[in-house]
């Protein structure tokens, strides 16, 4: 059981092919870069079409020369330091916050954030290569360094955390020129490989813990809707980035806990699903039960 | 239940306090970052001061994509330049002064302020002729290539005439900026033809710009102001003479009243001075 880390999901390739058992990290994946490639390309493209499919980046873009988008905690961190931004800026974060509050706040970190496909691969590499223990934290600094951040932007009246901010470096790195933000890549790789399990995305970032609080009671979440079929493979429990919101949706049958897994640290990265041979989990939306 | 209330404040007082060292040090680089602005980055035209710009860019590089001369950029990691925030620099590539400004159109957040309609308004940095000493027009050859580029032709840069004292009969023709109509662009940098360094540079106009002598009353202006002198023409009364007595500026000095006084025939107004230059230069005695 114990080795477990090393492939975990091995049960479920043999029963569902290797695509069936990474069908939402594929998914995942291709959302992810083709995110950051459409902001890369899209100038290449508007020199030949001049049509402008996305411009921007993360902190505010503006696609189709129309629909602005414009990322809600940057702009919080804006208001906080004093300023008011107009209305562009403003819609665009509406129609984020709209678009998070719906689907889920974390979405945002396993769909779009770049900086999830390196910590998965130091969380991968880390049980590959059985790296146990590491410095201990708590899941809850992520709150702490957030309310610290707007502070900090109240206080010296600037965006303070995105002068360090890994997120919007890294992403506005690869679209607009890197300079020393490789740098950041590699930090976090090793903060996540060498310090501690999930450092980053499940203890520390405050972006994350910004938009979980954002969209904490989403319309589409995981469903342990077969739980009586789990076999206690601990699988979905080692793949997944904030492994204490399974274990009472999945083994609170006799509790009453409902299957649903609703806390608002889930990603909805959909890894439980790809890695349970028993088919366990499904993703649920519950759009239609509002009508 | 104690026990584990006791586990929980343990552990929020130590990441509280872990967060809160980090938190210092975040502080105070977003504090210096204010500062950090290298005198040669110029912000885009609009840009509030450098303290709410900071507070109020969110770094999205809309203005870069929108610049239709690829000037702006966005500083990266590691630049002295508060990371992800627009620049450009005058010597590389200048602002080309668009009419319709669509750096500030695109800015979603009104860092670039959307009230700048007319280009000519922007304030982006003062020009100034920083090295005299490389300025081929100081040394008196004719250059002209600043004035000549200068987008707001003839009232940012003039061209000043100053005598040549080493040839004794030529005259220098300095470029001296205005202020009230310097836009900061930097096509005066970018043109310099000096080797490397431009001689006239594009510097933030808060370190370009004194904060002139508000106690010193200059008399010309003054006097254009009111529009007459203000001294001569209605001072009738300048000297406290004796009882019966009275002056006689063309030459005679103190006389009695009544006594014809030599420039009487001449004189118009209360003037000391003769219409006629020679009379004063000429004439003999005292004022």
């Amino acid at each position: 059981m114990k080795s477990k880390g090393i492939n975990a999901g091995a049960e479920a390739i043999v029963a569902k092919g290797w695509i069936g058992a990474h069908k939402w990290l594929i998914l995942r994946r291709l959302s992810q870069l083709s995110i950051l490639a459409l902001f890369i390309l899209s100038p290449w493209f508007a020199k030949l079409t001049e049509i402008w499919l996305i411009k921007g980046n993360l902190a505010s873009s503006l696609t189709l020369n129309t629909i602005p988008l414009t990322d809600p905690y940057v702009l919080l961190q804006s208001i906080v330091a004093g300023q008011s931004p107009i209305s562009t800026g403003f819609i665009g974060a509406l129609i984020v916050a709209c678009f998070y509050f719906v689907v889920g706040g974390r979405v945002y970190c396993s769909w779009v954030c770049p900086i999830n496909i390196v910590t998965d691969i130091a969380a991968w590499l880390r049980a590959k290569l059985k790296i146990k223990g590491g410095v201990v934290m708590t899941r809850n600094s992520r709150y702490w360094i957030l309310a610290f951040t707007l502070l900090l932007s109240f206080i010296t009246g600037t965006l303070a955390w995105e002068l360090i901010n890994p997120v919007s470096i890294v992403f506005r790195g690869l679209v607009f020129g890197i300079g020393l933000a490789w740098g950041m890549i590699l930090a976090i790789f090793l903060l996540d490989f060498a310090v501690s399990r999930r450092a980053w995305c499940g203890h520390l970032c405050p972006v994350g813990a910004f938009y979980s609080l954002l969209g904490h009671k989403p319309l589409i979440r995981v469903d342990a809707y077969q739980r009586e079929k789990c076999d206690d493979c601990m699988d979905c429990f080692l793949v997944c980035p904030e492994q204490q919101i399974i274990k009472q949706p999945l083994k609170g049958a006799a509790k009453g806990i409902s299957s649903v897994i609703t806390s608002s640290q889930c990603t909805n990265c959909g890894r439980c699903i790809d890695v349970c041979a028993e088919d366990v989990f499904r993703f649920q939306s519950y759009i239609k039960k509002l009508r | 239940m104690d026990k584990s209330r006791r586990k929980f404040l343990a552990e929020s007082v130590k990441t509280a306090s872990a967060v809160s060292l980090a938190a210092l040090g975040l502080g105070l680089y977003a504090r210096q970052s204010k500062a950090m602005l290298p005198a040669q980055a110029i912000r885009p035209p609009g840009a509030l001061d450098e303290a709410d710009f900071l507070g109020a860019c969110v770094r999205c590089g809309l203005c870069v994509r929108d610049c239709p001369y690829d000037t702006l950029h966005l500083a990266e990691l590691g630049s002295a330049i508060a990371t992800g925030t627009p620049y450009f620099v005058a010597r590389q590539t200048p602002c080309e002064m668009c009419e319709d400004i669509p750096c500030v159109v695109a800015c979603p957040t009104g860092a670039l302020n959307h009230q700048l309609t007319h280009i000519d308004d922007a304030r982006m940095g003062l020009a100034v002729v920083i090295d005299k000493e490389g300025c081929i027009a100081f040394q008196g050859l004719r250059c002209e290539v600043c004035y000549n580029v200068c987008p707001v032709r003839d009232k940012a840069i003039t061209l000043d005439t100053r005598h040549n004292r080493r040839t004794g009969m030529h005259a220098y023709q300095v470029p001296v900026v205005h202020s009230d109509a310097c836009t900061g662009c930097g096509k005066c940098e970018e043109a310099c033809i000096l080797e490397g360094e431009s001689a006239i540079k594009v510097i933030p106009s808060h370190l370009a710009k004194s904060g002139g002598s508000p106690h010193y009353r200059l008399g010309w202006k003054e006097k254009q102001r009111a529009g007459g002198s203000l001294v001569s023409p209605d001072a009738k009364h300048r000297f406290n003479l004796p009882e019966g007595m009275d002056y006689d500026y063309s030459g005679k000095g103190l006389i009695k009243k009544g006594e014809k006084k030599i420039g009487d025939s001449e004189r118009q107004e209360d003037s000391p001075f003769s219409s006629n230059p020679l009379d004063t230069l000429n004439r003999k005695g005292g004022l």
